[in-house]
């Protein structure tokens, strides 16, 4: 597939040869399930978040369908309840979070110049346990025992007196599985970026978006937990007669929401921030310039992060009582503004005093900035209590945070994938195509939600499966439905543009776009190895810069090559000090293992076979310990890196 | 290619020698630091819920006559607790100087020592199930809940004490060059002893106070 390599001269044709061997996997069944090369796994996960949001998409449809007119009865409330729950659930966990963490899994190694991921094997795991963990949730729909209670899944209706079924079981198995993929990504991209950027990257001259990545896996670090045990407490009090949340025992309804919050506040920064991470990267190429304050927007990532959990703290104390039902959406848009407000200004300063090369991407970018300026300004509203009493759980919510969540994360990714399409597939898309598919995608965004701020404002609530024709909202619900359909064929343009760009795109040669962080320097699509010579960095941005070049051309040192096995290169955390060459491991069936034992494990607890769960409890045990068994001491012997 | 002169190839492997150097942190010790860190924050949102739950309830706690906790054996559950992260340091120590014996004793200890303290634990639960069980009220859930997820930690803290134990009776498994599973393993340890403090004085101390 690899059309336009760019032999490095650095690297002699014994050392290439060398390094294909050694990286290299030959097409077989069993290659495509051991892989633990981080681009296609990357490119996996992108694949298969792809697809959960095609599903959830479809879910919006048919809401969309049924609300079209008043009354209508295209699905049962029952149905409604399990649609608009798996969307939102869908659209949050399945999506979004992995959606981005696939771009950080292809990238985050490229421009970093690392030959992979630290924990290369941890990585395939993570992918086969979210895969598992989506179709675990996904599963469950045709069935008719999705979860039914919003993607929050408040108790006490979540509990089981008031919810029987397993619609809320799958709820809370699902996310707890779908955790240890979350977190092992989330170390395994902290300990990437501490340890494997190229020489020189000192931490001032990371690229933008790393930082968000990294950022973003530190938050997840310390907010998932609270998910975690909010989860595994429903599912005790469900299934085993606890009575965390039974008033009547003296347990505590609101114990649900104060965990579900301080995971909640911080995971909306989760999602907007590597896709803000994502603009920063694309930017720099369409304007010709480096994105304005880069110490800035470095400062206001790590000051997101950090404040994220404040919020949450800041808001209990303050109220004493907390008003939980005060959309969590419209507090995280008010205390995200001065931060994110500074990223915008530095965007729209990096438009203006660069050189505009207006393609596909941009476009992403500039529909990306007017959208969540827009989910900004309502998000602000809500911080006027009596405005927010006023249209707390209405439509104009629903608004909100979809203006939020497509403005901060869709348009982003999308620009994404327009913009490493060359990279990761080694073809260029269409132009016209792509142009196309914007405007229908801009176009169809607004015309979809922009009338719901209107009829939430006339009352109508969210998670109604239908309303009554007096209220007079029938007319702004139609302009929605037909806003949603032409949404959904801007989004099928873009598969279209890949699937089209996969197939006949024109073959893309290794910098199509002039673009300014080392990913660009590898070849369309990068080798196994990644980088022939490991870089030496000199700049922020490394690819505008000669003596970055210089340093993989003639008389690059072997220290550099490390063709003598599979090996690469770590460095200090801070300076980015060459400290020695590690052996990576090698492709291997256990990541798909342990994450098929834990999918046993799962589903026999949720069909209550626990003798089987205790089965598949050991397996996992014993796979792990197999899986880190020392390796028999090796004959050969390592080139020490001074 | 050659190796740099027999012993050293002899007795280490690639990734081995490399640790040799003393170089910074290697990427496992980052992951195991990090992966503390996420399980310590579980463990502080599980106090944190007990606390809630508690000044939510009232002024009776523990409600319903259960009566304030027992001391003594969690106190001797303390004192065997403790103490056991003492042969593991001891133990990596040894290792880094290639003295295997010290390894396998040090870990035999810590294994005797956390085993003691899960025995214990069992005959605790023997006793207390008679009064009260994890559906008798929100107490008896948080107490099971807390106590036992910490249990299941000291066990899956045995079984890597174990497992190391087990591979180091293998000649060669680690050594002077290689010991850093046996350093994230010991991160682990400490870190479930250390937890054991917190949980000491959640349950056991402040329903006293
Ligand atoms: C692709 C076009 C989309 C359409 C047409 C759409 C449509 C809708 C509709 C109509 C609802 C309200 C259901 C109700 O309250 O009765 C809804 C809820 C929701 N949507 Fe979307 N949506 C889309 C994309 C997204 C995206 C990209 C995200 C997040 C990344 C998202 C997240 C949510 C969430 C979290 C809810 C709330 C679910 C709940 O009430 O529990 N949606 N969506």
């Amino acid at each position: 597939m690899s059309t336009t390599t760019t032999p490095s001269p650095g690297a002699s044709r014994e050392d290439l040869a060398r390094l294909a061997e050694h990286w290299g996997e030959r097409p077989s069944l069993r290659a495509w399930f051991a892989t633990v090369d981080h681009k296609r796994i990357g490119r996996r996960y992108l694949v298969t978040a792809g697809f959960f949001f095609v599903l959830a998409g479809l879910n919006a449809l048919v809401m969309r369908t049924q609300l079209a007119r008043p009354e209508a009865g295209v699905v049962s409330p029952q149905e409604y309840n399990q649609l608009f729950s798996m969307h939102g659930i869908a659209m949050i966990f399945l999506f979004a979070t992995p959606m981005l963490f696939g771009f950080g899994n292809f990238l985050v190694p490229l421009m970093i110049g690392s030959r992979d991921m630290a924990f290369p094997r941890l990585n395939a795991f993570g992918y086969w346990v979210f895969l598992f963990a989506g179709l675990f949730m996904w599963a469950s729909l045709p069935f008719g025992a999705a979860p039914n209670n919003g993607w929050f899944a408040y108790v006490p209706l979540s509990g089981e007196q008031n919810n029987p079924g397993l619609h809320m079981d799958v709820y809370a198995l699902g996310l707890l599985f779908l955790g240890i993929s979350t977190t092992a990504a989330a170390i395994n991209f902290i300990v990437t970026a501490l340890k494997l950027r190229a020489p020189g990257m000192s931490l001032n001259r990371v690229p933008l978006f790393v930082w968000a990545i990294v950022a973003t896996a530190f938050m997840v670090i310390f907010a998932l937990p609270a998910l975690n045990l909010d989860n595994a407490m429903l599912f005790l009090d469900r299934r085993f007669g606890t009575h965390f949340f039974d008033p009547a025992a003296g347990g505590n309804v609101l114990l649900w929401q104060h965990l579900f919050w301080i995971f909640g506040h911080p995971d909306v920064y989760i999602i907007v921030m590597p896709a803000l991470g994502i603009v920063s990267a694309v930017l720099p190429a369409f304007t010709r310039r480096g994105v304005v304050g880069y110490p800035l927007i470095v400062l206001s990532i790590v000051a997101i992060a950090i404040i994220s959990f404040g919020v949450w703290v800041h808001h209990m104390f303050a109220t004493g009582l907390p008003q939980l039902s005060y959309s969590f959406f419209s507090a995280a848009s008010t205390v995200i503004t001065i931060p994110s407000g500074l990223q915008i200004f530095a965007w729209l300063a990096t438009m203006l005093l660069g050189r505009l090369v207006i393609r596909v991407p941009l476009l992403f970018v500039i529909g990306f900035v007017v959208t969540f300026v827009l989910g900004g300004f309502t998000g602000v509203m809500f911080a006027l209590t009596a405005f927010d009493q006023q249209v707390t759980d209405s439509y104009f919510v629903v608004a909100h945070f979809h203006y939020v969540l497509i403005g901060g994360a869709v348009f982003p990714m999308l620009a994404g994938i327009y913009y490493w399409l060359p990279k990761i597939t080694g073809r260029m898309y269409h132009e016209r195509l792509g142009r196309w598919a914007f405007w229908l995608v801009f176009a169809g965004m607004h015309v979809t939600f922009f009338p719901m701020h209107l009829y939430g404002l006339f009352g109508m609530p969210r998670r109604v499966y239908t309303y009554r024709s007096e209220p007079g909202w029938a007319g702004w619900n139609l302009v929605s439905t037909v806003g949603s359909y032409l949404l959904a064929v801007g989004l099928l343009l873009v598969l279209v543009g890949v699937v089209h760009a996969v197939r006949r795109g024109r073959p893309a040669p290794a910098d199509p776009w002039d673009g300014d962080s080392l990913e660009w320097s590898t070849a369309s699509p990068p080798e196994p190895h990644n980088f022939p010579v490991l870089p030496r960095v000199h700049s922020l941005h490394p690819m505008w810069d000669e003596r970055t070049a210089e340093s993989v051309g003639p008389g690059a040192t072997s220290d550099r090559i490390l063709s003598e096995g599979r090996h690469t290169l770590f460095t200090s955390e801070l300076d980015a000090h060459p400290e020695r060459a590690v052996q990576m491991p090698e492709p291997t069936l256990k990541p798909l293992v342990l994450a098929a034992a834990l999918l046993l494990f799962f589903t026999s607890m949720l069909f209550a076979w626990y003798p089987v769960a205790a089965v598949a409890a050991l397996t996992v045990a014993a796979t792990i310990a197999v899986w880190l068994w020392p390796p028999r001491p090796l004959e050969q012997d390592l080139k020490v890196v001074p | 290619m050659t190796g740099h002169g027999g012993v050293v190839a002899a007795a280490t492997g690639a990734e081995a020698l490399s640790t040799e150097l003393p170089v910074g942190r290697s990427t496992g010790w980052w992951g195991m630091v990090m992966f503390v860190a996420t399980e310590a924050t579980l463990f502080a949102c599980l106090l944190g819920s007990y606390f809630y739950l508690r000044f939510q309830y009232g002024p009776q706690w523990p409600p319903n006559g259960i009566g304030d906790p027992e001391l003594l054996k969690p106190l001797v559950m303390t004192a065997v607790l403790l103490p056991s992260s003492l042969p593991v340091v001891w133990a990596e120590h040894g290792i880094r100087q290639g003295q295997r014996w010290r390894l396998r004793c040090g870990l035999a200890a810590t294994m005797v020592l956390g085993a003691t303290f899960l025995a214990l634990q069992a005959t605790e639960y023997a006793e207390k199930l008679k009064h009260f069980t994890m559906t008798t009220d929100v107490y008896g859930s948080l107490f099971y809940l807390i106590t036992g997820f910490h249990g299941l930690h000291v066990l899956v803290g045995l079984t890597m004490i174990g497992w190391l134990l087990a591979t180091s009776l293998r000649g060669g498994s680690f050594g002077a060059h290689r010991h850093e599973r046996v350093r994230n393993a010991a991160i682990y340890w400490h870190f479930v002893d250390l937890v054991w403090i917190a949980i000491l004085f959640t349950i056991y101390l402040s329903p006293r106070l």
